[in-house]
């Protein structure tokens, strides 16, 4: 019993902790230019993708190249960190393509909304191209954790590796992003810039180079949690990771527009309240995120950390 | 290239595109659409080949006159449930207001994929038909759009368009000056559910199956593009939108598998290049200019120095 309550606690703590990386990857965008990347999600899958090939896997039979690979695998750490890297290079690319333009233009903030989605319609469907439609499972064992054995026994329950890992790491990636933001010259730049870019420009801040560090930062989380829940459970197709963004958007309000504890303790109750849906009404799921999310949004439309803002006449 | 069923999406895009205009039009960005047409096609579909008052026939027929009541049903239930979502949910404002809307889309689709009656992932399948072919539908869409285009077209006459109008430019002004701005949005939340609900139910009818995959959050997008990209400030505009970005997808099927990255890559490109989208209200002057006041126009320009 207490063991059963333990795992489930664990699995809600562990997915929860990928829904505030999500979140933060939202957030980090939405306090510079007040605005939702809507490629949030196909990032996701970017990450889950480059983890997998950079780990080794080869391009299924469906794919552009099939039987393709990287020569040798990576060990699971390093391939993880790479394919932050990578899809943080392709939240930049996004931020140009779909982002910058609007901005020169001071074009309406509603089209960030279709071009950015237009932008993940563009990379979910490359990645179609390239890896076929096919779902993959990534190698489990001994090596794919590099050495760490599958299961840990703690206080006589049984617990999967991957799922004390996935926690640990998004903790760790949010930890180091808060801090970074708190106390960094840089953090406090991207904050100045949030709080007011013309007045952060005034005081010698780049802000153009800070949205763009936004945007890096954001995509590296996506992609984190891309990798974390494909080496968890599967990559199960180039979509997958649009759910997730979706359950990121939720978090994201939960916790309150532009609030980094927000986002974090979102993330937590978020995968929580799914992990203790009984299995019996596991369909229903994946509504009570944004069932939560409506019942938010009425009772308290900032968020439950957010800050209240009024509207200067 | 274009056949008769492309025809009916075409036309059924169009409807859904002037589905999100109308709450725009007041200034109210909602995402919902997807989930009342869903809510309208799945309710067709269940009493068509639930409730043999209907008239549903063993070969798949079904009479005219159904249709039409389907239509009105479907529409009504829509419509009500935005009466009930949307005096919660307009009280949220801007991305507030499309995250909320985002998340009656998701519980509508979760809802219709689990409800024991809906016939779970596979849906409801063999929907009678009212019409033997695919052109049999074009009279139904044609007369829809023609109706929900009169009624767009006379809005902007009637008190409550140009009262949505002035929420639209500023919905402070528009309290000061003594319009229920609570009432006016709901009323366009309202017109753009039964609108919604009245195209899922002929939807139903001519998919032949229904399932929760009619109603998702890419439909949202999709839907919203077809108004961005058409031009959000007048009805013509999320016409053209929805003929066009529903068609694209098809016409593209010859380059194969590329196809969806071509139709992102207009998503992407297309608000950058036409940030007022295809058809303006600058756009529509000039052509009625042309056609109409021609003569007149053309004696001012030889009449100024």
């Amino acid at each position: 019993m207490i063991e059963a309550l333990l795992q489930l606690l664990l699995n809600g703590a562990a997915s929860g902790g990928v829904y505030a990386l999500v979140a933060l990857g939202y957030t980090l965008v939405f306090s510079v230019l007040g605005v939702i990347n809507f490629a949030q999600g196909a990032l996701f899958s970017v990450g889950g993708y480059l983890t997998f090939l950079l780990m080794g896997g080869k391009i299924g039979v469906n794919g552009a190249l099939p039987g393709w690979g990287l020569p040798g695998g990576l060990p699971f750490w390093l391939a993880l960190l790479l394919a932050a890297v990578g899809s943080g290079l392709v939240g930049l690319l996004v931020e140009r393509v779909a982002f910058a333009p609007l901005r020169r233009r001071n074009a309406e903030p509603l089209l960030a909304l279709i071009t950015s989605l237009g932008a993940g319609v563009v990379l979910v469907n490359l990645l179609q191209l390239l890896m076929g439609a096919e779902g993959y499972a990534f190698p489990h064992g001994a090596d794919a954790l590099g050495g760490l054995p599958d299961a840990l026994v703690i206080a006589g329950a049984r617990i999967r590796t991957i799922q004390l890992l996935l926690l640990l790491i998004s903790a760790a990636a949010v930890l180091a992003l808060s801090l970074w933001l708190e106390r960094s010259k840089g953090g406090r730049a991207l904050r100045a810039v949030a709080e007011d870019a013309t007045t952060a420009q005034l005081l010698g801040i780049n802000s153009e180079a800070m949205v763009r560090l936004a945007f890096v930062l954001s995509g590296a989380l996506a992609g984190l949690g891309g990798g974390l829940i494909g080496v968890s459970v599967s990559l199960p197709g180039p979509y997958f990771g649009i759910g997730y963004g979706l359950k990121g958007l939720a978090v994201l309000v939960l916790g309150g527009l532009g609030s980094v504890p927000g986002a974090i303790a979102g993330g937590l109750l978020m995968g929580l309240a799914e992990a203790l849906v009984p299995s019996a009404a596991s369909g229903w799921r994946d509504a009570l995120a944004f069932a939560i999310l409506f019942a938010v949004l009425l009772l308290r439309p900032s968020g439950l950390l957010g800050r209240r803002t009024v509207e200067k006449v | 290239m274009i056949d008769n069923g492309l025809l009916v999406q075409m036309l059924l895009g169009a409807l859904l595109g002037l589905s999100v205009y109308l709450p725009l039009a007041a200034g109210q960005l909602s995402l919902a659409t997807p989930a009342f047409y869903a809510v309208g096609g799945t309710l067709a579909a269940l009493l068509s080949t639930r409730w043999s008052a209907l008239g549903a026939t063993a070969a798949g027929t079904l009479p005219l006159g159904s249709l039409v009541l389907e239509l009105v049903l479907g529409g009504l239930l829509a419509g009500l449930l935005a009466l009930l979502v949307g005096r919660l949910v307009l009280r949220l404002q801007g991305i507030y207001l499309a995250i909320a809307t985002i998340a009656l889309v998701e519980i509508v689709r979760v809802a219709i994929l689990n409800l024991p009656f809906t016939g779970g992932a596979v849906g409801i399948f063999a929907i009678p038909q009212p019409f033997a072919t695919a052109a049999g539908y074009l009279l139904p869409a044609l007369a829809l759009l023609a109706l929900a285009g009169w009624v767009c077209q006379r809005l902007e006459l009637m008190p409550l368009g140009r009262a949505m109008a002035a929420i639209r430019d500023d919905e402070l002004a528009a309290r000061c000056m003594g319009i229920d701005t609570t009432q006016v949005k709901l009323t366009a939340f309202v017109l753009s559910a039964v609108l919604a609900g009245s195209t899922g139910a002929l939807a139903a009818h001519f998919l032949n199956t229904w399932n929760a995959r009619q109603g998702s959050f890419d439909a949202s997008i999709t839907t919203l593009a077809f108004v961005i990209l058409g031009g959000s400030r007048t009805w013509l505009g999320p016409v053209v939108g929805g003929l066009l970005l529903t068609a694209l997808p098809e016409l593209l099927r010859p380059v194969g598998d590329v196809r969806l990255v071509l139709f992102g890559l207009v998503i992407l490109l297309g608000p950058v290049l036409a940030p007022q989208g295809l058809i303006t209200p600058a756009l529509l002057e000039r052509l009625g200019g042309w056609s109409l006041n021609r003569s007149a126009s053309r004696t001012t320009e030889e009449a100024q120095p």
